[in-house]
């Protein structure tokens, strides 16, 4: 049945963030934007603290392979699964919260989420445990390199098997969390290398170098548009030798790139993931205009003519009508995840829709409070350029595009370039 | 709980509009469009569906399927689908079915519905839309005053559908000032002092179904011709259901658009390859899917709102206005995509995009 009632632990949990995100987040947004990279500790040990035990408790060899990155995981539960739903959830209301500050949360993030789903058990032991222990940690992904963006197949960083060790050379760059997770923190990096040019696709595995490993150099932190509490780090690979087993998944190299496919997959789950962040952003610009507005006397009038809207009116209207498209599209990608269904497709469509629709509401409301607005004594400017990066990471909108043009026409990699 | 799985029983009224829609709506929507008339016979089959009023009670001779703005939502998708204008024909006797069946007096529930589950296609029609630039639902220009125990009605209206042969209009009209809560629905039977029905309506698309104009001046009616007698209706609950209606209507448009222009483009050929094949063609049809989406993800949780009991103007509002730009949008870019064979009335396209404009102009469907 069709339905769009939440579920009251979901709502519950919502509720509880929306509260961490209104006392810890809100009020530090504009300093963490103001002094880029600096570090909200007070909010990371709060975190920290208050998601330990969850970590905890989903890092043991058994655990549920789930990347959710905070809250409190309701204790046993039967009925369907909700996770990816949730999840979403959580994140919208903490990027209402600020964006920035919930990328450079300390947590598992994209690391421990390809830990999670590809590692053996032993593998998620080893890496996962800390993030239920001690002082706070960040793990991150690095995939793209000076030479290569959404062409992930493109990837030149070499991994070669010499011994008991693998040997990995190359350049990461953009590595969200990157700084966190290797020079900071007792954290780690997921890192994608070709073990075999020639083999295209099929030769790119992800391998796990763990903090402070010698031949790893934290080059720099990249200045940004928005997202500034949160660190995007260039990473550089000089000989730089890891155990053997620190791959994740097979070495072997598969014929036909099943490897890199299973590796693609993952951001089935993330695209969600990224269009909630956006949304959040952009329900916070929303909600502030119109509560502006309100106090003006001027809310929109649902059920007249919509020729006699004035053109205030139409924009807040379809303002929430995008956003509230882009959550819905989010929330059935979700849906279809936590059934196991394949959602490649709706992932792409929900993070394609959200990306842009938050680009140009966050603008728009900037243009809608004038002077006032592009004014950094509010958020709203600050909004507008967090908002932008949804529509380029996790795939850009037009490589989304892409997928979603591909599937619908049932057309190739090579049948559509 | 979330969940986009419609019900067994709805998947079953989804297949059943599906398959009538391609048999007897597609096939005849070229031929009815060019001729601005309805075909033979049309009007009957439609009504042996009984799709239209299935959800009146039992209790006055329906067939009282479980009444749903969702279920409505998910069959009227399918029969705009096949085409807009003979779906719209199709569903006229709705407009007055539920507003009865909803608001209507035991007296007027006996009367009206005992000619909505007859054995032929039923003489009825509601009117709502207004001929003037500033017609607004929520401040109707036709007003209804009750002089010495006697409603008079003065007004104008527009395109009121199958008006032609209609023998009971619902007439909307403003009792007061603005405001939706100011509307009430009044029975006017054809051929009341004063109530005048225009000759046919020449609109550029949505052809094959007849609407016409309406002129009262001074229409004098009954206290009871007022339906719910005293109680009245509510008409932004109406109103509501009439935008999940629209909105319905302007999703299986576009998706029926959508689908053309996109087996188009995988066939048709340039510098030897299908157009499908570049991203200039393949990622209008991306946003095209992309967007159909949202709409009826907007669409369903309007009509799950009103499903709730949530009267939902401003959901609807949302999912309406979102759906006829959808709709629009949608048959632009299928026009664009073929190209000046999209010009060519000889395919589909160019007239999904005349009826798609006519949606937003639209008031007063009805979901079912």
């Amino acid at each position: 049945m069709i339905d769009f009632e939440q579920t009251p632990a979901i709502a519950q949990m919502a509720a509880m963030m929306r509260a961490m995100a209104t006392h810890q987040m809100r009020p530090i947004a504009r300093e963490m934007d103001e002094n880029e990279h600096a570090d909200p500790t007070p909010y990371f040990e709060f975190i920290w603290e208050s998601t330990k035990g969850y970590f905890k408790e989903n890092s043991r060899p058994t655990g549920k392979a789930t990347p959710a990155p905070v809250g409190a995981q309701p204790k046993g539960g039967s009925g369907p699964a909700t996770g990816q739903a949730r999840q979403c959830v959580i994140i919208e209301q903490m990027s209402w919260g600020d964006a920035g500050i919930y990328l450079a949360t300390p947590n598992p993030g994209l690391g421990g989420a390809a830990v999670s789903a590809v590692g053996t058990p032993e593998q998620k032991e080893r890496f996962l445990k800390r993030f239920g222990e001690g002082k706070p940690k960040w793990a991150a992904m690095a995939i793209t390199e000076p030479g290569c963006g959404s062409d992930s197949a493109a990837i030149s960083t070499t991994a070669v098997l010499d011994g008991d060790s693998w040997v990995i050379n190359g350049s990461k760059i953009f590595v969200t969390g990157g700084k966190r997770a290797v020079a900071d923190s007792e954290g780690f990096v997921v890192v994608w290398a070709t073990v075999d040019r020639s083999a295209g696709r099929a030769g790119i595995k992800s391998f796990v170098v763990e903090h402070h490993t010698p031949g790893m150099t934290v080059l720099k932190v990249e200045k940004k548009h928005g997202i500034r509490c949160s660190d995007t780090a260039a990473i550089v690979f000089e000989n730089c030798r890891i155990p053997k087993d620190n791959i994740l998944g097979s070495a072997a190299v598969a014929e036909r790139g099943e490897g890199f496919k299973g590796a693609m997959a993952t951001f089935d789950a993330t695209r969600p993931a990224v269009a909630a962040s956006a949304i959040g952003i952009g329900r916070a610009a929303l909600e502030y205009v119109q509560e502006r507005f309100e106090k003006e006397g001027l809310s929109p009038r649902y059920g007249i003519s919509p020729q006699k809207l004035t053109a205030r009116e139409r924009d807040l209207m379809m303002m929430e009508a995008n956003l509230k498209a882009s959550w819905l599209l989010t929330l059935r990608a979700c849906w279809m995840g936590d059934q196991k269904v394949p959602n490649n497709l709706e992932a792409s469509m929900c993070k394609a829709k959200a990306g842009l629709a938050v680009t140009q509401v966050t603008q728009k409301a900037v243009e809608m409070m004038g002077p006032e607005g592009y004014s950094r004594k509010l958020l709203l400017e600050k909004w507008m350029r967090d908002a932008k990066i949804n529509d380029i990471f996790e795939g850009t909108q037009q490589i989304n595009m892409l997928i979603i043009a591909r599937r619908i026409l049932g057309y190739s990699k090579d049948q559509l370039k | 709980m979330y969940s986009f799985d419609p019900t067994d029983e709805q998947k079953l009224i989804i297949q059943t509009a599906r398959d009538f829609a391609a048999k007897h709506l597609r096939p005849l929507a070229h031929d009815s469009d060019e001729q601005s008339a309805l075909p033979e016979g049309f009007l009957a089959a439609s009504w042996e569906l009984g799709l239209a009023t299935g959800a009146i009670p039992e209790s006055f001779g329906g067939a009282g399927m479980t009444r749903s703005a969702v279920t409505g939502a998910l069959l009227l998708e399918e029969l705009a689908y096949g085409d807009l204008p003979l779906a719209m024909a199709m569903l006229v006797p709705a407009l007055v079915a539920y507003p009865v069946v909803d608001y209507g007096s035991n007296r007027q529930k006996t009367e009206i519905l005992a000619a909505l589950t007859a054995a032929t296609f039923p003489r009825v029609t509601a009117a709502l839309v207004e001929p003037s630039m500033d017609y607004d639902p929520a401040d109707l220009g036709t007003r209804a005053t009750l002089v010495d125990g006697a409603y008079v009605l003065s007004g104008r209206k527009c395109f009121v559908p199958l008006g032609t042969n209609a023998e009971t209009f619902l007439v909307y009209a403003a009792e007061g000032g603005p405001g939706l809560d100011k509307v009430q629905a009044f029975l006017v039977p054809r051929g009341t002092p004063g109530f005048t029905v225009g000759s046919k309506e020449k609109n550029m698309g949505l052809r094959a179904v007849d609407t016409v104009e309406l002129v009262l001046e001074d229409v004098r009616l009954p206290a009871h011709a007022r339906l719910g007698e005293s109680k009245g209706v509510d008409f932004a609950r109406v109103m509501s259901y009439s935008r999940v209606a629209i909105a319905a209507l302007g999703v299986g448009l576009a998706r029926g658009a959508f689908d053309y222009a996109r087996d188009y483009a995988k066939e048709r050929k340039a510098f030897g390859e299908p157009i499908a094949s570049r991203q200039a063609i393949a990622f209008i049809l991306a946003d095209m899917a992309l967007e159909i989406d949202a709409a009826r993800l907007l669409l369903w949780e309007a009509a799950w709102q009103l499903d709730k009991g949530n009267t939902a103007t401003k959901e609807t509002y949302l999912a309406r206005m979102y759906a006829d730009a959808t709709a629009l949008k949608v048959a632009d870019n299928a026009v664009q995509v073929l190209g000046g064979h999209g010009y060519i009335r000889d395919n589909p396209v160019e007239g999904w995009l005349r009826h798609a404009r006519g949606l937003s102009t639209f008031d007063g469907m009805a979901t079912v």
